[in-house]
C-alpha cells in the first residue's frame, strides 16, 4: 500500500479564487491511501517544496500528487523536490486545476467538486505508480541547420564559434536568403548585402561548417542527441571542385528565358545561373527545365565554354545520411500569393508591385539597375502609393490574421529613400494603422512624415483600376477626414503579408514538430521557452516561429545556438523511462508490436520462460528502451495485452477512468 | 436519474494526448475560454495509447459521453500514431453504435497545441450533444447504480 500524500496549490488567487482549496485537502484525506493533506499559497515556491519534502520525511511517503497548474508547467519542478528528499521522481503526479479547471470555471462549487475529481484520478493512479530509473542515451556534437538565411547563417556561425561542426542545408543554389535580396535595410538604411555578405563569407569558410546548397532534407529519423537525417544533394550538373566561377557559361547560355527567381520573376536568367552575384558558393546550377541541352538533347555550349570542364550533364541527386544531435529550423518566409487580391490589379498591371519587388527595382543589381521606373514601359513615376497591410490583419481567410510586423517599418524606408534620391516624386501610403515599436523605429517613421514629406493618409484602399493612359486610378478613403480619395498614381506598391515558406509543413513533419494553424512552428512555451520546440532537441530560428525583423531575427539565431550548444556541451542525456515493456508469460510473439513502432524498439529473441512450472523457449517481443520514445502504439496493438506502457500503464488510466466515472 | 430531469450532470471522460490537445486544453485554460466542468481530462502520451478497453470501461462506468483529441493527422509527434487511433476509433464508435451507445456520445477530434479556442469549442459543442442525448444507460454496469 501507498503512503501518499496531497498538496493542493493556491496559486495565489489563480486557482484559490474559484477552488475551495482547503475543501480538495480534506477531501483528499478520504482517498485510499492519502496520510497526508494541504494546501499552500504557492507550492512552486522554495517554501513550499520544502513542506512537500518535510511531508515526505515526515510521513514516509512513498508517492505525492501536486494540484496544481498543468504539468507542463511545473511537472518538472516537483519530480525534482521529490528527488532531493530522497523519492522517486516518478512517484509524483500532478492534477492540473488550474488550466483545465479554476481558469475556466466561475462557479466555485462546481470547480471545487471538479478539482476534487481531478485529485481523485491522480491519487488512483499514484497509488499505481512504480519507481522508474531513466536511462542513458549518448549525444552525437553536431548540429542541422535547415535554412541557410540570415537566422540560419547566424545560428551557424555561433554554434561553431563555440567549437562543435554545423552542417547548413539550404534549399537554392546558394545560402543568403531573403536578406540578400533586400536593397537597404531600416532604420539605418545600412546596404543589405554590405551587412550579409561578410556573414555568408564567414560561415563558407568558418572550419566546422559544412554548407549543403541546392540539397534538401529528405528524412529525419531518431531523437535528440542522436538524428539520423537524409539530406538530397540535387544534382547541379556543374562539378563543385573543378568550377573556377568565371562566369563565362552564364554569358554564352543561349537560353535566357527563366524568370530569375532571385529578382522576383522581374527580369530572365539563363538556364546555367548562379543566382546573384555574391552567391555563397559561387558555382553555378543548370536548371533542368529551361536547359536546351536537357530539353531537346542538342546545345552544349556551356560545356564547350567551360575551360575547368566542370560541366557534367551526367551528375545524379545524391543523398547524404548525417548524424546529429541538434537540428535547428530556419525556413523563414515567403510573401503570400495575391491571386484572391483581385482588387489591387497585382495580376493586371505590370506597374502595381509588392514591396519585396520593390527592393530588387531598387536594387543596383536588380531589373532595372536600380533605377525607379515603371516596369510596363520604363517611365520614371510622379506618384506613387503604397498599401499597407494586404494580406494582414485580416479577418476572412483571404489572407492572415496576423500582423506581419515589419512591413510598416520597410514601407516608411521605401518611402524615405524614394524621396531622398527623387524629390519631385510624390509618395502617399494609405495605412490602417502604424506600428512602429522598436528601437529608433517612431524616429524613423516621424523622419519619413516630417523631414521627407511622405503623405500619410489614414485608411483603406478599396479598389485599383488600371487607365487606358497607363495610370492607376486608386479607390481610398481617408477615415480621419471622413472622406472619399480618388488618386491617379503612377506606381502601386502592395505591402504583401508575409507567411511561413510553404515547405515548412513537410519539414515540421519530419521533425514531429509542433505547427500552428498560421504555419508557424510552435514554441516550447511562449514566454519562457521561445526559441525551442515541444519536441526535444528542435530548436527554432527566424521567422519560421513568427514574423520578425532582422535584429530580431538575429538575436533569436543567436537563442537557437546557446540552446542547441548546451545540449551539444553534454555528454549524455537522460531518457524518458516511461517506456513500453512486454510480460513474457503473455506474449506469444506475433510481431503485430514491431509492425505498430515508428522507432523500430521492438525485436525479437528465442527466450526461456518459465510458465507456472512449465520451462520452455518461446519467441517474445523486447523492448529496446533506448529506442522506445514511450507512445504507446505497441500497447494498444499487442492482442494478448501482454505490452504495457510504464507510467502509463493499463491499470493507471482506468483508475483515472474510474475515478472520474465514480 | 431521468433524461427529462434538468438536474442532469453528464459525466464526460476525454483523453488528450500530451504534446498536442493536452497542449491545446493549456491554452483554452490560459486564454480563460471555458467550456462546462463535466468535461474532465486524462493524460495520455499519444491518442495510441487510448485502448478501446478505456472507453468501453468509462461507459461501463457510467459516463455519458467519451472524446479522444490528438495531434492533427500528420503532425503526430510520434509520427503515426494517431493515424491507428483513427482507425481504432472508427470501428469502435460504429460497434457502439450498432450496441446502442448512439454516435453522438463518442467524438474524436484533432486539436493542436495552438488550438485553445479549437479545443474550448469543441468541448462545449460535444457537451451540448450529451446534454441533448440525455443520460447514457446502453453499457452501464447495473452493480454501479444505486
Amino acid at each position: 500500500m501507498q503512503r501518499i500524500g496531497v498538496f493542493v496549490c493556491h496559486c495565489g488567487s489563480n486557482i484559490a479564487a474559484t477552488v475551495d482549496v482547503s475543501k480538495v485537502a480534506e477531501m483528499a484525506l478520504m482517498e485510499p491511501g492519502v496520510v497526508h493533506a494541504e494546501d499552500y499559497q504557492y507550492m512552486c515556491s522554495e517554501a513550499g517544496q520544502a513542506k512537500i519534502a518535510d511531508a515526505i520525511h515526515e510521513k514516509k511517503l512513498t508517492g505525492i500528487v501536486v494540484c496544481s497548474c498543468s504539468p507542463r508547467m511545473h511537472e518538472a519542478t516537483f519530480r525534482k523536490a521529490a528527488e532531493r528528499a530522497g523519492l522517486n521522481p516518478y512517484m509524483v503526479e500532478i492534477a492540473n486545476i488550474r488550466e483545465h479547471c479554476s481558469w475556466i470555471h466561475k462557479d466555485m462549487e462546481e470547480a471545487t467538486k471538479k478539482a476534487v475529481i481531478l485529485m481523485r484520478a491522480a491519487v488512483a493512479k499514484v497509488n499505481l505508480n512504480t519507481p522508474l530509473q531513466p536511462g542513458e542515451s549518448r549525444v552525437t556534437k553536431r548540429a542541422l541547420i535547415i535554412g541557410g538565411g540570415i537566422a540560419g547563417i547566424q545560428t551557424a556561425l555561433d554554434i561553431a564559434d563555440a567549437g562543435y561542426e554545423v552542417d547548413i542545408v539550404e534549399k537554392t543554389p546558394s545560402i543568403g536568403g531573403r536578406m540578400s535580396q533586400l536593397d537597404k535595410t531600416f532604420p539605418t538604411l545600412d546596404c543589405s548585402a554590405c551587412i550579409l555578405t561578410p556573414k555568408m563569407v564567414e560561415a563558407s569558410a568558418h572550419e566546422k561548417i559544412k554548407i549543403y546548397t541546392y540539397s534538401e532534407v529528405e528524412n529525419v529519423s531518431g531523437f535528440v542527441g542522436d538524428f539520423t537525417v537524409d539530406i538530397r544533394k540535387k544534382a547541379r550538373s556543374v562539378d563543385m571542385d573543378k568550377c573556377t566561377g568565371c562566369g563565362v557559361c552564364q554569358e554564352k547560355c543561349p537560353s535566357k528565358k527563366a524568370p530569375s527567381e532571385f529578382n522576383r520573376g522581374l527580369n530572365n536568367r539563363s538556364a546555367i545561373y548562379t543566382p546573384f552575384a555574391q552567391a555563397i558558393p559561387n558555382v553555378p546550377v543548370i536548371d533542368r527545365e529551361a536547359c536546351i541541352k536537357f530539353k531537346t538533347g542538342k546545345c552544349g555550349i556551356c560545356s564547350k565554354v567551360c575551360q575547368a570542364g566542370a560541366i557534367d550533364y551526367e551528375q545524379k541527386d545524391e543523398i547524404i545520411t548525417e548524424k546529429y544531435g541538434a537540428i535547428v529550423v530556419a525556413t523563414g518566409f515567403d510573401t503570400i500569393n495575391l491571386d484572391k487580391y483581385d482588387e489591387y490589379a497585382y495580376s493586371q498591371s505590370k506597374d502595381v508591385i509588392t514591396s519585396l519587388e520593390l527592393e530588387r527595382v531598387m536594387n543596383a543589381a536588380g531589373p532595372t539597375h536600380g533605377h525607379l521606373e515603371r516596369l510596363s514601359d520604363g517611365k520614371a513615376p510622379k506618384e506613387m502609393v503604397f498599401i499597407q497591410c494586404v494580406g494582414s490583419r485580416c479577418s476572412d481567410d483571404r489572407g492572415k490574421p496576423y500582423c506581419s510586423k515589419i512591413c510598416c517599418m520597410y514601407t516608411a524606408k521605401h518611402a524615405m529613400l524614394i524621396r531622398d534620391k527623387y524629390p519631385d516624386v510624390n509618395v502617399t501610403v494609405f495605412y490602417i494603422d502604424v506600428r512602429t515599436p522598436g528601437k529608433n523605429f517612431d524616429e524613423f517613421y516621424r523622419r519619413a512624415v516630417e523631414q521627407y514629406g511622405v503623405n500619410y493618409i489614414k485608411g483603406q484602399v478599396g479598389k485599383v483600376i488600371p487607365q487606358p493612359n497607363g495610370k492607376l486610378l486608386v479607390q481610398g478613403s481617408d477615415l480621419l477626414d471622413n472622406r472619399q480619395i480618388l488618386k491617379e498614381a503612377d506606381m502601386v506598391v502592395l505591402a504583401t503579408a508575409i507567411e511561413p515558406n510553404p515547405d515548412v509543413r513537410k519539414i515540421a513533419t519530419m521533425l514531429t514538430a509542433s505547427i500552428d494553424t498560421n504555419n508557424f512552428l510552435t514554441e516550447a512555451h511562449a514566454k519562457l521557452r521561445p526559441v525551442e520546440s515541444p519536441t526535444a532537441g528542435i530548436f527554432l530560428s527566424g521567422v519560421c516561429q513568427g514574423p520578425k525583423d532582422i535584429p530580431e531575427t538575429v538575436a533569436q539565431a543567436g537563442a537557437a545556438a546557446v540552446k542547441a550548444i548546451g545540449l551539444l556541451a553534454k555528454d549524455k542525456l537522460m531518457t524518458n523511462p516511461c517506456t513500453a515493456h512486454s510480460d513474457e508469460l503473455l506474449c506469444n510473439g506475433c510481431s503485430t508490436c514491431e509492425n505498430v513502432c515508428p522507432y523500430g524498439a521492438i525485436t525479437y529473441e528465442d527466450k526461456e520462460v518459465n510458465d507456472h512450472g512449465i520451462r520452455e523457449v518461446r519467441r517474445l517481443a523486447v523492448v529496446n528502451s533506448a529506442l522506445c520514445q514511450g507512445c504507446g502504439a505497441c500497447t494498444v496493438a499487442c492482442p494478448s495485452g501482454a505490452m504495457d506502457l510504464q507510467g502509463f500503464s493499463n491499470r493507471q488510466i482506468i483508475a483515472e477512468v474510474d475515478a472520474i466515472c465514480r | 436519474m431521468s433524461i427529462e430531469n434538468k438536474s442532469f450532470r453528464p459525466k464526460i471522460v476525454a483523453f488528450c494526448c500530451n504534446w498536442c490537445s493536452y497542449a491545446g486544453a493549456d491554452l483554452a485554460g490560459s486564454s480563460r475560454l471555458s467550456y462546462p466542468a463535466d468535461v474532465k481530462i486524462i493524460r495520455v502520451p499519444c491518442s495510441c495509447r487510448v485502448n478501446p478497453m478505456f472507453i468501453l470501461r468509462a461507459f461501463e462506468k457510467g459516463a455519458d459521453g467519451v472524446i479522444m483529441c490528438g495531434c492533427h493527422p500528420g503532425d503526430c509527434h510520434y509520427s503515426t500514431g494517431n493515424f491507428y487511433a483513427r482507425r481504432r476509433m472508427t470501428l469502435l464508435f460504429s460497434m457502439l453504435d450498432y450496441i446502442g451507445v448512439e454516435n453522438g456520445r463518442t467524438r474524436v477530434e484533432w486539436v493542436s497545441a495552438a488550438e485553445g479556442v479549437k479545443f474550448s469549442d469543441t468541448m462545449n459543442s460535444f457537451v451540448e450533444k450529451i446534454y441533448s442525448l440525455g443520460e447514457n444507460v446502453r453499457l452501464g454496469d447495473l452493480r454501479c447504480r444505486n
